[in-house]
């Protein structure tokens, strides 16, 4: 890792962001559907231990800012068949998430 | 997925857990009770992470590296008690030697 | 985005069955499958190294078994009848839980709320978390890979299929639980539940009501 995600200062609720197209090998708990979507910060979770560090029996530390972020389902599958405003929700670590 | 076209996402990068946004059949709703064995070992799971011998982040690491053929055809709680195993075995608090001897042993006899 | 190899459904099978090509047995049967026999050797293992007591593990399946939708349930009918409690609820779950008695180890629950135009549902794409220390074991569906693949991408389709359906001008929302958060639905009340009791109001809360796969209905 390089700049220090800890001290990066935070997202807020209701700024657009992007998540990063990476494709790690790895305990990743980003979902690979929702990797490149663009959505927006719908609250700042806190700090939590980070699962893919943790996950090779290290400590996980320092925490990670965790952020819950909201995506319309049209930005995720362009060819959703439902409703515009159907959305999903998801935590997403903050080095997973970059501005939009 | 992410208005991208397909061919930009590796495939192979792809775990076979993470399937999020796959096809899929329609949901078999069938319900069934939770047996004792998978009772046992979800009090396992829980307890060994509890008291800290490996964390719920590394159960969850053994579980997607089981392969693509035992993960979907495992059950659910057979894929837990791999996981168990195999972190047991990482964190030396079992060995190989002395789980399988043990298996070969309770099926012999036929215990539970 | 192709799969080139889909199993479907993760091959539960009917209560009493062994998975995969075990006969038809009786619950708790003697372990015949290879992870059903290392399961035994774990525990007996672990026992004797000293690392778990037989009782700790008992106390644990239960602990593990005391805990169901109907703790939920009494969650749900309280905020439905007390605006003041809910607004608790809603901003911290578990507190809201420990005045009603209701222990949650730790869990992050996270209550997000239905309304008229919005609709929520929960899954855990990449595992099954699942508000387990709220709602108990969840079932088989939920820790599907049908589910888990199908509620993500299309979220009514699966609702139909479990005979729900709402209008194209309300919102689903589906929550999925990637990290420390675990999630239940305050579905809304149903219309005709005017002066219920909570205990009443209890009754209509099911656990695919708090998941959100179902409506709750007055009866």
């Amino acid at each position: 890792m390089t700049a220090s995600v800890a001290t990066a200062k935070r997202f807020k609720p209701g700024e657009p962001v992007r998540v990063r197209r990476a494709f790690p090998p790895g305990h990743i708990r980003t979902p690979i559907y929702i990797r490149g979507a663009e959505g927006v910060i719908e609250r700042d979770c806190g700090d939590c231990v980070n699962a893919e560090e943790r996950a090779f029996g290290r400590s996980g530390l320092p925490k990670l800012p965790l952020y819950r972020v909201r995506f319309k389902q049209r930005q995720i599958w362009p060819d959703y068949a439902g409703p515009a405003n159907d959305s999903v929700e998801i935590e997403i670590y903050a080095n997973w998430l970059e501005r939009a | 997925m992410a208005n991208l076209p397909d061919d930009d996402v590796p495939e192979l990068a792809r775990g076979i857990h993470d399937m999020g946004g796959l096809p899929g059949g329609a949901v078999d709703r069938h319900e069934h009770a939770v047996t004792l064995w998978e009772k046992r070992v979800d009090a396992l799971l829980v307890l060994l992470t509890r008291k800290d011998v490996f964390s719920v982040d590394e159960l969850r690491n053994a579980i997607e590296r089981l392969g693509a053929e035992a993960y979907t055809s495992m059950s659910y709680y057979e894929r837990w008690t791999a996981s168990i195993a195999w972190n047991l075995m990482q964190r030396g608090v079992i060995t190989a030697d002395e789980l399988g001897r043990r298996m070969a042993e309770i099926e012999a006899e036929g215990r539970q | 985005m192709s799969h080139g190899h889909d199993h479907g459904h993760d091959h539960d099978h009917p209560a009493g069955s062994t998975p995969q090509h075990h006969p038809f047995q009786p619950d708790d049967p003697p372990p015949t499958g290879h992870y059903q026999v290392m399961a035994v050797a774990l525990r007996e293992l672990l026992i004797e190294k000293g690392v778990l007591g037989a009782d700790e593990i008992r106390a644990q399946i239960e602990r593990m078994d005391a805990r169901g939708p109907h703790l939920g349930a009494r969650v749900v009918a309280k905020a439905w009848t007390d605006p003041v409690y809910k607004a608790r609820l809603l901003a911290d779950g578990p507190e809201a839980c420990a005045e009603l008695g209701i222990e949650l180890d730790g869990m992050r629950l996270t209550v997000v709320e239905d309304k008229p135009a919005l609709h929520n549902m929960i899954v855990c794409t990449l595992c099954s978390c699942y508000p387990r220390a709220l709602l108990g074991l969840p079932p088989a569906w939920y820790k599907s890979a049908d589910y888990r693949k199908r509620v993500v991408r299309e979220p009514r389709a699966v609702l139909k299929e479990f005979g729900t359906e709402l209008l194209s001008s309300v919102e689903v929302r589906v929550h999925d639980s990637t990290a420390e958060l675990r999630y239940i639905v305050l579905p809304l009340r149903p219309v005709g539940t005017e002066g219920w009791s909570e205990e009443k109001l209890a009754g209509l809360v099911t656990r695919d009501t708090m998941i959100g796969v179902a409506l709750p209905r007055a009866q």
